[in-house]
């Protein structure tokens, strides 16, 4: 039979069930707008109350008001750049790192077409920064500092209490987008010089549609979406009850299991490695090894493409991502490959496992046993690879 | 995921002809492992009636790129060679039930590798014109933002559909189409190709006057630019120096180094060693050369 094994949680996750069951009443009986008036409204703003506390908690929030909760984390991410923006207006410079997620690049590179400097850290091959080239563009013309916690392709950590605390130094507002991060390491916020934070529900076994921005008391706002006095007027929208709900519930369980993570998780992954690259040669690790988050583990496979491994994967019911070009309908492999300065025999050759709560020392076993004759197979017919072992490059690529 | 029809999954999932021919007398070898996908074809042409007796490949590449070398050889394996050489890339994506738009350039690499295996069963060499400028725009096509900027300008492009007609970029899945725009409006507002790498870019606009070669930080440049070639030649590259000032270095790539990825990684290191070398922080950019007249 064919299994079910899904190893991709970087990407979304499977609600926790006791989540489903908390939201389902919203939609049933509970269905009342908090604004309104009446006893319907009444007892779903009551349990928003409650959610936005869990929440505030997952990430060491001393009030209820720091939490604004938004649609998703981009959502979360855009709104606070754009506030840094609007209430620095004599500032014109942005500092942010090569292999940010999309919603942090985009916008950046938005910015720098309408005429704003953006500063991107690079990183080194195992994907750190370097804080000393860091410390060199912070300046009174910084308007803010945006930079990802851990990276969503291998798990890597940046010191982001560090770095926050650098920018607080020089009087410069700081972001974090904690997508990867939160319900994944212990975050006491109220301890670092952090202003805003951005995560999501659905990273955390909550449902998609949810995210939150963390503002810091007394750091000055300007939302995003005007046109109502929901979240205190900071992002106008009627509430998503149900979701916000389910977030709530999420991120308590998801706080009660950050042992888990740094427990059981970890394990699995470390097995799940070692098992992967002391059977199949010409593979390695991507990243900090010693840094990042416990549930990721990114493997690079030499001379085998990304897309085919994850479609043979699929075939024997894994589920995984691949940073290959060909999965994304791109021609190019993913920036942080990229900006890793990953081998090119590899570049195109990378897959994340991304591991929960939820996944079994039987998925790990499985995985480990399938893998090997996957890459077999697709080296076998490799033109890089004859024998057992890869030939000379050289003899393929263009001659001078 | 793809929506890969079922023929495409039968000969990815079961290749056929995926292997090196021993007695092959042709090979015809397209793409690279840099850029994310090679082919290897080899062919065993019978020289007195010219039928392709047997094909076979090897392929490094995604789903489709396996599936489409794998449909080429069974749709030449039979044929006499010229019969072959009529051979487009659509007949292999209608072989395969149709390719979902951004891997149409699947279908096109099996083509040219039979077109390069039955060159080299006649004798006659191709030349390699595979180049790429900036960034990618258009994946569906891999169409960059060199080729798109050089074809509004030299046609006073001012739309999409216009840019679709002349170079193809934008004719698929559509989602580049911001990105064409911002392209005409660099070229309305006559500023160069905006991103390229940023090194192309600071080379286009700043121009620099070079030192003289009797400059003592010129002899310092060109002595470790020449340590520097044998690392490049050995990987089966070249570098050669441009010009050189005290806040920029211009070189010239040529060969392995060049195409997708391999120019940002040679001159990151290229960087590197300079910067080392020389006790400071300097650029090393890549001169691009002035574009000759399009083929048509």
């Amino acid at each position: 039979m064919k299994k079910n094994i899904y190893l991709d949680n970087n990407a979304t996750t499977k609600v926790d069930s006791m989540a489903v069951e908390a939201m389902m009443p919203l939609f049933t009986k509970q269905f009342g707008n908090p604004s309104s008036i009446h006893s319907f409204g009444d007892q779903v703003g009551a349990k928003l109350k409650v959610a936005r506390r869990q929440v505030a908690d997952l990430v060491g929030a001393l009030h209820d008001s720091e939490i604004i909760f938004t649609s998703c984390a981009t959502e979360s991410t855009t709104t606070a750049i754009y506030s840094a923006l609007k209430v620095n207006k004599d500032k014109k410079e942005i500092i942010t790192t090569t292999v940010e997620h999309p919603a942090t690049l985009d916008v950046c590179e938005q910015l720098e077409r309408e005429g704003y400097i953006i500063h991107r850290l690079k990183v080194n091959k195992k994907g750190q920064l370097d804080l000393k080239k860091y410390a060199g563009v912070l300046s009174e013309n910084t308007a803010l500092v945006t930079v990802m916690w851990a990276n969503n392709e291998t798990g890597t950590l940046f010191p982001i209490e560090d770095m926050a605390l650098m920018a607080s130094e020089k009087g410069v507002l700081f972001h974090t987008d904690a997508v990867q991060a939160v319900g994944k390491i212990p975050l006491d916020i109220q301890d670092t010089e952090i202003d805003m934070l951005s995560f999501s529900g659905h990273k955390l076994h909550a449902p998609k549609g949810i995210g939150a921005l963390y503002v810091r008391r007394g750091v000055r706002y300007r939302p995003l979406l005007r046109g109502g006095h929901q979240e205190r007027g900071r992002r106008a929208g009627t509430e998503n009850s149900a979701a916000i709900v389910a977030f709530g519930v999420a991120a308590e369980q998801a706080e009660l299991h950050l042992d888990t993570l740094s427990g059981k998780v970890k394990a699995l992954r470390d097995k799940l490695e070692q098992g992967i690259l002391s059977q199949v040669g010409h593979t390695f690790v991507t990243g900090d090894p010693d840094n990042r988050v416990a549930n990721t583990a990114n493997i690079a496979f030499e001379y085998v493409e990304g897309e085919a491994i994850l479609m043979l994967l699929n075939q024997f019911g894994i589920a995984a991502s691949s940073g290959s070009a060909c999965t994304s309908g791109s021609l190019e492999p993913s920036h942080v490959m990229q900006a890793m300065q990953i081998p090119f025999t590899a570049a195109h050759g990378t897959i994340r496992f991304s591991l929960s709560r939820y996944t079994t020392e039987k998925d790990i076993d499985y995985v480990i046993s399938v893998v090997p004759e996957i890459i077999d197979k697709l080296r076998s017919f490799s033109p890089y690879w004859k024998d057992g072992k890869p030939l000379d490059i050289e003899a393929f690529e263009p001659a001078a | 995921m793809w929506n890969y029809s079922e023929t495409v999954k039968d000969h990815f999932f079961n290749p056929r002809n995926a292997k090196a021919l021993e007695d092959a007398n042709a090979v015809g070898d397209v793409g690279s492992i840099s850029c994310g996908d090679a082919l290897r074809l080899t062919l065993k042409v019978n020289e007195q009636t010219e039928v392709i007796e047997d094909a076979g490949f090897q392929t490094f590449g995604c789903g489709s790129a396996i599936a489409s070398s794998s449909a080429l050889t069974e749709l030449i394996i039979g044929k006499t060679v010229t019969e072959a050489e009529q051979l487009s890339n659509q007949q292999i994506v209608d072989y395969l039930g149709g390719l979902p738009a951004e891997k149409m350039h699947c279908s096109v690499m099996g083509q040219e590798a039979l077109e390069a295996a039955i060159a080299n069963y006649r004798g006659i060499e191709l030349v390699d014109d595979d180049h790429e400028e900036g960034k990618l725009i258009c994946r569906c096509f891999a169409v960059d933002e060199g080729k798109i900027f050089r074809a509004v300008q030299k046609h006073g492009l001012s739309t999409i559909e216009d840019v679709i007609n002349y170079t193809k970029a934008g004719g698929a899945c559509t989602s580049c189409h911001e990105k064409i725009e911002m392209v005409i409006d660099e070229v309305v507002a006559g500023k160069g190709p905006q991103s390229a790498t940023a090194g192309e870019d600071s080379a286009r606009v700043q121009p620099i006057s070079s030192l003289p070669p009797t400059n003592p930080l010129m002899q310092k440049v060109l002595e470790i630019l020449s340590n520097l070639r044998p690392y490049l030649q050995a990987d089966g590259g070249d570098v050669s120096l441009v010009k050189a000032s005290e806040n920029l270095i211009v070189v010239s790539l040529s060969g392995a180094c060049t195409g997708c990825m391999m120019t940002d990684m040679t001159l990151g290191w290229l960087q590197e060693q300079f910067s080392e070398a020389l006790g400071f922080a300097i650029p090393v950019v890549n001169h691009i050369p002035e574009p000759v007249a399009e083929s048509a």
